[in-house]
């Protein structure tokens, strides 16, 4: 490991001294997200490999060049998961790129215990920044509150804070028991009922609505997923027709994401009332995000989105270069322009990917 | 320990007079009296002033007047930390949040709560509670701490395990930049543009921005709870079967640990019926509907007989579930009954090394020839050991004190933290020279620089200086007890 920092150190080193920028990327399976990537290319998947892994701590411990199957199947063998359900979009994704992505995956707005993103389970981090420092931030713990959390800021940081080198992540065990309802329903009273049944105690762990047909997956405990069936009703869909729909879902392999056409990213408070469009539109997360297909322009888009309270992201094809995130506001953007001076005054890693000039 | 000598600089105070009506601003020594510590008592320091704003805009002003004086600025809630995060500065401006203790709104549909910073965390469950809602985080001092307190410790509690920190339980944090600026962090849909920067500021202990207003996620109030106490011969066979819980897939709504030193200190005083007689008394808690709860106390239960639980008592109805928590909950309290004093400390540590620490406790309180009891969050591996002492004894205190750093400084070397969630404070600056290296420390200091270039925001807490480790590096090598407790180590 040693040897491989030092000459990550190297790389990182000579780049800051020729004014060069480094761009991160391992297999590049999310080449398509983000601001346009560019610079020199830096391979992390050399840093890979299981560093820890006792199922009795719901702790994994990893080098972020391990492709992320590899995570997943050592976690599946001893029945337990990344709750955020990760999408992979391709077969050399890594833990480092997944985290750097920060994109979770239907479980994200599931009810009690799974409940969260990328960076509700990371529980540390070592960051190879700019400077070429070796950082370690968090640790190895459920609770940890010494220090600022930089860990988890790493989650959908896209490499502004430097090469992620390791990763600690909190793990759950598999649910004992899935089930998926299917219920035709229009826009409007889908989002009527995620929103109800999400105040209520059911064991909700996905949702994904288009074209008036509603799916629902509850996980948990036998008893409870059974009583929530008996409850809602809907039409069982069998086991293994669900698994598909949900990894097709998760891996944007349904039919609505096909074809050429901007997909945005809108983002929510699921509450908020339908996006109003002629566009092709997917909903997840109970609400909060809802996939459109759209050739309007973005600052459309964006006004709409902030209007419900909201955001919208390009988040793959159309024209990348107008900056695909809603613009910050001032004084947040000073923050950043601060923090990327103080881990990468050389503005060495990924320029430009989260936040445009930066 | 001995205070600093307040430093004067009455054309602060008159430029505060212009500001504020005089209820809002104390300057007296017998007013500010009650704001010259935080729950740690054991450290003491009156401020210049102590500002109680009534109004948002009067806390930008105040804001804009102290950065344009370069006159620090130290928020604070209700008091009620443990770490020192809220101790006033001698040359300093104390900023009291408490009477920002309006609920703003309450969204049962979108299951959120907008609150000011000086709302209670329990009085968030009280409103939230006619819709079948509440908020889960539940530090065991939730009928007074605030959630302003809340976020800038990431505070937890007791049910942490299942349902998360209070980062896990905030979406969006409003507020002021030392500089005065507005910020937003978080938003109501998730995933707000640029770097996530809630997790830096939930547990930042007042350092890195003002907050103003928080809203907070709302959950669905469980429709039944269960909890079995389960009593074992050996602490390490009790550490055993939490291991053994979790690795069968099993997630308990509470999972909680007290050592016999623990129980029969509670008892006198909760009447919960605890078994005197064992090492240790886990509380493991089963939430959810009344099936699920029925189907996991089952499992639980079995599992446990075989991790050789040798008592299991299945609470039958909520008042006696109550009265299992009642132990747990007023072991700080009687803590206090049973001495003079007590420390409370919090390390965290991987779960599968509770046996061995409780061993190395043991061994301190030989040492250190003070008692221990240990109540612990098991779930998590948070550690809560109450070191009982005498305040009214110097030597005392001092062993104390050495003894709390000493279970930090083991929680650092059995792979865990120093503290768990009751935050750095003053109290711990010299353990974070164990548990971070100084590039690491140097990188806080940057974060800090990012938010509050002129470093007027709480400064000094949370991350000590170089200079300072180097002089905690060569304390250390004369071995456990502090030499000259005289001196304000801050």
């Amino acid at each position: 490991m040693d040897a491989r920092i030092d000459s990550f150190i190297d790389r990182i080193r000579d780049a800051s001294a020729r004014g060069a920028t480094l761009c991160i990327r391992a297999g590049g399976s999310k080449d398509f997200y983000g601001n346009p990537p560019g610079g020199e290319r830096l391979d992390p998947r050399p840093l890979s490999g299981i560093v820890a892994y006792d199922p009795g701590e719901l702790v994994i411990t990893a080098q972020a060049g391990t492709p992320l199957a590899e995570v997943e199947a050592t976690l599946a063998a001893q029945g337990q998961m990344l709750a955020f359900e990760p999408p992979h979009f391709g077969d050399t994704a890594t833990l480092g790129g997944c985290v750097a992505a920060g994109l979770a995956g239907p479980r994200r707005m599931s009810a009690g215990t799974t409940q969260g993103g990328v960076r509700d389970f990371v529980l540390g981090a070592t960051l190879l920044d700019g400077r070429g420092r070796l950082l370690r931030f968090g640790g190895t713990v459920m609770k940890n509150v010494a220090g600022y959390d930089v860990s988890r800021a790493l989650a959908g940081s896209l490499g502004f804070l430097g090469l992620i080198v390791a990763l600690s992540l909190k793990v759950l065990p598999r649910p004992r028991v899935e089930s998926t309802l299917a219920f035709e329903l229009d826009e409007a009273a889908t989002l009527a009922r995620l929103n109800a049944w999400a105040g209520q105690p059911l064991p909700l762990s996905a949702s994904g609505w288009s074209r008036g047909l509603l799916m629902l997956r509850l996980s948990g405990a036998e008893a409870a997923v059974k009583a929530a069936q008996a409850r809602l009703g809907g039409e069982v869909i069998a086991a293994p027709a669900a698994t598909l729909y949900w990894n097709a879902l998760r891996e944007q392999q349904l039919p609505f994401f096909a074809g050429e056409a901007p997909l945005w990213r809108i983002a929510l408070p699921s509450t908020a009332v339908p996006f109003a469009t002629d566009d092709p539109q997917f909903i997840e997360w109970g609400g909060a995000q809802r996939w459109l297909r759209s050739m309007a322009p973005a600052a459309t888009l964006r006004a709409r989105a902030a209007a419900l309270g909201g955001h919208a992201t390009l988040f793959r094809g159309g024209d990348r270069t107008t900056g695909v995130f809603t613009p910050l506001a001032p004084a947040l953007h000073a923050i950043h322009a601060r923090l990327k001076a103080e881990f990468d005054p050389a503005g060495v890693f990924n320029r430009g990917r989260l936040v445009p000039g930066l | 320990m001995q205070e600093a000598v307040v430093e004067e600089r009455p054309e602060v105070i008159a430029a505060l007079r212009r500001l504020l009506p005089p209820r809002a601003l104390l300057v007296d020594p017998e007013d500010t009296r009650p704001y010259d510590c935080d729950g740690l008592t054991l450290i003491r320091q009156r401020p210049m002033a102590v500002v109680l704003p009534e109004t948002e805009e009067q806390v930008v002003a105040i804001l804009a007047l102290c950065q344009g004086m370069s006159v620090p600025v130290v928020p604070r809630g209700a008091g009620t930390g443990l770490a020192g995060s809220a101790l006033p500065l001698a040359g300093g401006v104390l900023l009291g949040l408490a009477k920002f203790n309006r609920i703003l709104a309450v969204d049962p549909r979108a299951r959120t709560a907008t609150v000011q910073p000086g709302v209670r965390n329990l009085a968030i469950s009280e409103a939230a509670a006619p819709h079948g809602l509440y908020y889960a985080p539940d530090p065991s001092s939730q009928i007074a701490c605030t959630i302003g307190g809340n976020v800038a410790e990431n505070s937890g509690g007791v049910h942490c395990l299942k349902y998360g920190l209070t980062l896990h339980n905030v979406v969006r944090v409003r507020g002021y930049t030392m500089a005065g600026e507005p910020v937003e962090f978080g938003s109501l849909a998730p995933d707000a543009p640029g770097l996530d920067l809630l997790p830096l500021i939930v547990g930042s202990e007042g350092m890195l921005a003002v907050t103003m207003e928080v809203t907070v996620r709302l959950v669905p109030r469980p429709q039944a709870a269960r909890c079995i106490m389960a009593s074992f011969a050996d602490v390490g066979d009790a550490g055993d079967a939490v291991a053994a819980l979790i690795a069968a897939g099993i997630i308990p709504a509470g999972l909680e640990m007290m050592d016999q030193a623990a129980t029969r200190l509670v008892e006198p005083y909760a009447n919960a019926g605890y078994d005197l007689e064992a090492a240790a008394v886990l509380l493991c808690e089963s939430d959810g509907t009344p099936e699920e709860v029925e189907e996991e106390i089952a499992r639980m239960s079995a599992l446990l007989r075989a991790a050789r639980a040798t008592r299991l008592q299945v609470s039958t109805d909520e008042a006696e579930r109550l009265r299992f928590w009642a132990g747990r909950k007023n072991a700080f309290p009687a803590a206090g009954r049973a001495a003079p004093a007590y420390y409370c400390t919090d390390g965290t540590i991987p779960r599968r090394h509770i046996g061995q620490m409780l061993r190395s406790i043991q061994a301190m309180e030989q040492r250190f020839g003070l008692a221990c009891p240990n109540v612990f969050h098991a779930g998590d591996g948070n550690l809560h050991p109450l070191v009982l002492f005498d305040d009214a004894d110097p030597d005392s205190v001092a062993r104390a004190e050495a003894f709390g750093a000493e279970i930090l400084e083991e929680s650092v070397r059995l792979g865990g933290s120093i503290t768990g969630e009751h935050g750095v404070g003053v109290e711990k600056l010299n353990q974070m020279c164990s548990q971070f290296d100084a590039a690491t420390l140097e990188a806080f200091r940057g974060v800090k620089r990012a938010f509050d270039p002129q470093g007027l925001l709480n400064p000094g807490k949370v991350v000590p200086s170089l200079h300072r480790c180097a002089e905690y590096g060569r304390m250390r090598v004369t071995g456990g007890v502090l030499p000259f407790p005289e001196l304000p180590r801050f």
